[in-house]
């Protein structure tokens, strides 16, 4: 492939890295001596210039690239670069959003800014925290379909009480589906009358509260629920939609920021939460609101220097698990070494959501299981492709691959699949296939 | 005098509003045409008030209101309409033992016959219901003076400002500020961009249901199945009811009529304490603005809960043996109907009785007290502190004692999902205070002023009276009971009443905040 990417901080740099051994990368970036620097760091080739501009874009020669990321530090230079790239005819466009409005907008109409795809820093960011916090009992979890869809896989522990329990009477969420089960490493298709038993490791796709409330049932020790204290320590943009996700998953979380605005702003979207207008490296503070008690501790401060003094702070104080956000990636490792439970770099995970997308495959997102037995897969349907047109029960019964369609997302829109749903071109579908079958599934995408 | 207010203006705006008041009086005169009964009465007051409209109109013939002037003008219109109100009422009674009628024996008879006017226009303008007409009968009053009764309480009820707003191109130039001083609750809410057209949308789903009703209640006559409901009665009802009113030309009020007539009277008195607006969403298909508005969730269930406990407070004997629509010891249809009946009037201000409450056993009465402090929901026609005031007001005391042990927390006041402004949550509050500090005052006031004229007066009387009169309700208790009268009082009480009634219909502040203008104004 052919690839530009646009912008060479962090996000840009990683990306570049990681695509430069297989594919033709050119990466552009406003600051020459970066550019320059860059040149001999990594085996591209670089252009210094305003990734914007039409003139340097044809430098790069766009209209012949595969794939154009625009990954600068800004929004709105990201969108013009993207909506110009496809201008000149260049291939499918990525943009790195921190606005969530941005992404709101685009997801409302598909392409809109000339953006194919779009990542949310600061979203992606709270959507991993939320999966840390809200997982714990999960083996894997993968989202799919932009967040709307989740797949995670349980093992089932002694104590569970869906040990014993029919696949049909486990499955009681609306919104949730039972596509797989390992036991004793062999891959079972499951029906409504497989039983459940200890040991095995059942895997479900469906929306992220279904899959929350589902892990409620699989672990109910270790899934936090509404009497579990969740404190995030800093009302920022992931600090909110941590918060928010969190709401929608049923659980209350309390936010501490110190900004009287911003925590009047935050109390009034957060109507779950409670929020709390102080100083969060106070430490008297954090022992009169029995923060010290609290089960678990997002610090999602402005700053490394204070996520890093509070989350010691709080980790002396007695919490048992501390989550925090590490905005440079050198740090990632010194907060973890300090004793703190896991650092999320945002930069990170959005170059690892943009890398995942320059896979060469029809498949847009894939999740490997189970040493590499089945796989999950996201496929966007195309006009005229084998799996459209058709009810669900009709192509599973004519195809002699072991398959099952966890969820579809139609126009960003979660549908549960049923035996008589019909698929549509532009469907994303959510399946769980064989290793050895997913070229079978793959061609009649 | 200045005032700070440019005084011309509004009193220019209000001949506009005197003139057109004159209109209304058409009503009656063809009341009077149908029963042969003496027409120049209302023809004369026609005549009178269209003149004196057209005279204070040429004050300022282009008026332009800010602000303050909007205040005043609303003020002083309703004070205008009650005094137009008085000119039937004198005239007809002229010469005769009418309570209202102009008398000219002596200075004292004189005052006295105008306050008692001016009491019952205000009364029924603002929808109050209290009464210091003697005898209610036809006998007594002419149908049409009656009607006139019944009209003056239609067209307060959804205001007249309103009503001005929604027909008059010159006072909808200023629409928005006016409303606001005279929609009850605490914010306007604008259903469509032009305010005229919002005003003219809550008069029309007003005009719908008084239509509705009173066709019903004719068809119950048709029907047979109330004898006494003839067309008369049944306009006259239509127009109290929905005006959360409560005026009647009956003595005994629904208590002269069928059970059938009283349980349909009950649920258009339920209505009538539902905030218009909502209709107005369900009749353009979405309902479930209805059922998720928090007001209309704690109106409806405040009815429910109430209404079952004085149920079953009758049932187990709370009233006495013999009573007016049907014995209610033991017997559970009675029971129930009596106690929607009172509930459905009470709580929302309207005014209606089919039974003398104030003879119930005091458990029943001081239920029946707090049902009164209720009051309606905001953009209804009802009167008293309004359910969404309630609501809030016990959400930021609920916050106040959280944040004094939790003192970092941020915690805004939310209404059906939104969230309150903190200055309306202010304003609601200082209301709130107002409204009770006003209502404890004037029940002082009313007990020494009545005994200096060596009138006692029982403890529950004299709150009654007050909150009566302030939350626009009309029956209070004891000798003010629903068919009992105010005619006792002293002319200094009566006054206050009136005061309070006017204030209480404008929510207070409008009429406050132009005494407060023009005293920072010196």
């Amino acid at each position: 492939m052919y690839v530009v990417v646009i912008g060479a901080g962090e996000v840009g740099t990683s990306i570049a890295a990681s695509l430069a051994s297989d594919h033709e990368v050119v990466v552009v970036d406003v600051d020459p001596d970066r550019a320059e620097q860059l040149k001999y760091e990594l085996d591209v080739l670089t252009i210094a210039g305003d990734g914007t501009s039409s003139e340097i874009q044809t430098a790069a020669d766009v209209g012949r690239a595969d794939m154009v990321i625009a990954c600068t530090d800004n929004d709105q230079t990201n969108l013009v670069a993207c909506g110009t790239a496809k201008t000149l005819g260049g291939g499918f466009t990525i943009a790195r959003v921190k606005s969530t409005d941005f992404l709101r907008t685009w997801q409302g109409s598909e392409g809109a800014f000339g953006v194919d795809f779009m990542v949310c820093t600061d979203l992606l960011t709270a959507e991993n925290i939320v999966r840390v916090i809200g997982l714990p009992a999960a083996v894997d979890v993968d989202p799919f379909a932009g967040g709307l869809v989740q797949m995670a896989e349980f093992e089932i522990a002694e104590d569970s009480p869906v040990a014993g329990q029919t696949v049909s009477e486990a499955d009681r969420f609306e919104s949730l589906t039972f596509v797989g089960m390992f036991r004793d490493g062999e891959m079972i298709i499951p029906r409504g009358d497989t039983d459940i038993a200890v040991g095995d490791r059942a895997v479900v796709i469906g929306s992220p509260e279904s899959v929350q409330s589902f892990a409620t049932d699989v672990a109910p020790e270790t899934t936090p629920d509404d009497a579990d204290d969740i404190v995030i320590v800093g009302g920022s943009e992931i600090g909110y939609q941590t918060a928010r996700l969190l709401e929608e998953r049923e659980l209350q979380p309390r936010v501490i920021e110190k900004d009287r605005d911003r925590a009047r702003w935050l109390a009034e979207q957060l109507p779950k939460s409670v929020v709390m207008e102080h100083d969060a490296t106070d430490a008297e503070f954090l022992t009169r609101e029995n923060v010290d008690d609290a089960d678990i501790v997002v610090t999602a401060l402005g700053s490394d220097e204070q996520n890093l003094l509070v989350s010691v702070l709080v980790k002396r104080l007695g919490v048992d698990r501390v989550i925090a956000v590490v905005d440079s990636p050198d740090y990632v490792t010194v907060f973890e070494e300090i004793g703190i439970d896991i650092a999320i770099n945002p930069r990170t995970v959005t170059a690892e959501e943009i890398t995942r997308f320059t896979y060469e495959s029809v498949a847009e997102n894939i999740a490997v299981l189970e040493n590499d037995q089945a796989e999950v897969l996201e496929l966007e349907l195309t006009e005229g492709c084998g799996l459209v047109g058709r009810p669900i029960s009709e192509i599973v019964a004519d195809s002699d691959v072991r398959f099952v369609i966890g969820a579809i997302t139609r126009e960003h829109q979660l549908v549960t699949p049923r035996g008589d749903t019909v698929l549509r071109p532009g469907d994303h579908v959510i399946l769980l296939v064989e290793s050895d079958s997913v070229s079978e599934i793959t061609s009649m995408a | 005098m200045s005032w700070g207010v440019n005084w011309k203006a509004s009193v220019g705006l209000l001949g506009v509003g005197i003139k057109y008041l004159a209109l209304t009086m058409l009503v009656p005169l063809i009341v009077a045409v149908v029963y042969g009964e003496d027409i120049w009465v209302f023809l004369v007051s026609l005549a009178v008030v269209a003149a004196l409209g057209l005279a204070v109109e040429r004050v300022d013939p282009e008026p332009d209101l800010g602000p303050r002037e909007a205040l005043l003008f609303v003020s002083l219109a309703w004070l205008a309409a009650a005094a137009i109100g008085t000119v039937p009422y004198l005239l007809a009674g002229y010469g005769t033992s009418s309570t209202v009628g102009l008398q000219t024996g002596s200075f004292a008879a004189f005052t006295g016959s105008i306050v008692n006017a001016l009491f019952e226009s205000m009364s029924g303008f603002t929808t109050t219901g209290a009464t210091v007409l003697g005898a209610i009968s036809t006998d007594q009053h002419s149908h049409a003076l009656l009607m006139w009764r019944q009209l003056t309480q239609w067209l307060g009820g959804m205001g007249i400002i309103v009503l001005m707003i929604a027909i008059l191109p010159e006072v909808a130039v200023n629409g928005a500020q006016l409303m606001e001083s005279e929609a009850p609750g605490p914010e306007l809410q604008k259903l469509t961009p032009r305010i005229a057209e919002t005003a003219r949308a809550l008069w029309l789903i007003y005009f719908g249901f008084t239509v509705l009703l009173a066709a019903l209640l004719y068809a119950l006559h048709l029907l047979g199945m109330a004898p006494n409901m003839d067309l008369y009665n049944a306009v006259a009802h239509g127009f109290t009811t929905l005006p959360t009113g409560g005026f009647s030309p009956q003595a005994d009020s629904i208590g002269a009529f069928s059970a059938a007539v009283q349980w349909v009277v009950i649920p258009f008195m339920v209505v009538a304490g539902v905030n218009f607006a909502l209709f107005w969403h369900v009749l353009r298909g979405e309902a479930e603005v209805m059922l998720e508005n928090a007001e209309f969730r704690v109106y409806a269930g405040a009815l429910a809960v109430v209404t079952a406990v004085l149920a079953v407070l009758l049932f187990r004997g709370a009233a006495p043996p013999i009573e007016l629509g049907g014995t209610t010891q033991g017997v559970a249809g009675n029971s129930l109907r009596q106690a929607a009946f009172q509930i459905g009037s009470l709580l929302n201000s309207t005014g209606y009785a089919t039974a003398d409450f104030a003879q119930w056993d005091t458990h029943a009465q001081i239920f029946l007290l707090f049902a009164m402090f209720i009051g309606g929901s905001a953009g209804s026609t009802g009167g008293g502190v309004k359910i969404v005031r309630w609501i809030i007001v016990a959400k930021a005391i609920r916050r106040e004692l959280f944040t004094s042990a939790h003192p970092d927390v941020v915690q805004p006041v939310r209404l059906s999902g939104s969230v309150v402004d903190e200055d309306a949550i202010r304003g609601i509050m200082a209301f709130t205070l107002l409204y009770v500090v006003l209502f404890a005052l004037s029940a002082v006031f009313i007990a020494l002023d009545t005994t200096r004229v060596g009138i006692q007066l029982s403890v529950l009387e004299s709150i009654s009276a007050s909150l009566a009169t302030i939350g626009n309700i009309g029956p209070g208790f004891g000798r003010l009971g629903p068919f009992g009268s105010y005619l006792f009082f002293p002319d200094t009480s009566k006054l206050l009443m009136i005061f309070l009634m006017w204030i209480g219909r404008l929510e207070i502040v409008p009429v406050l905040a132009v005494f407060i203008s023009a005293v920072d104004s010196r």
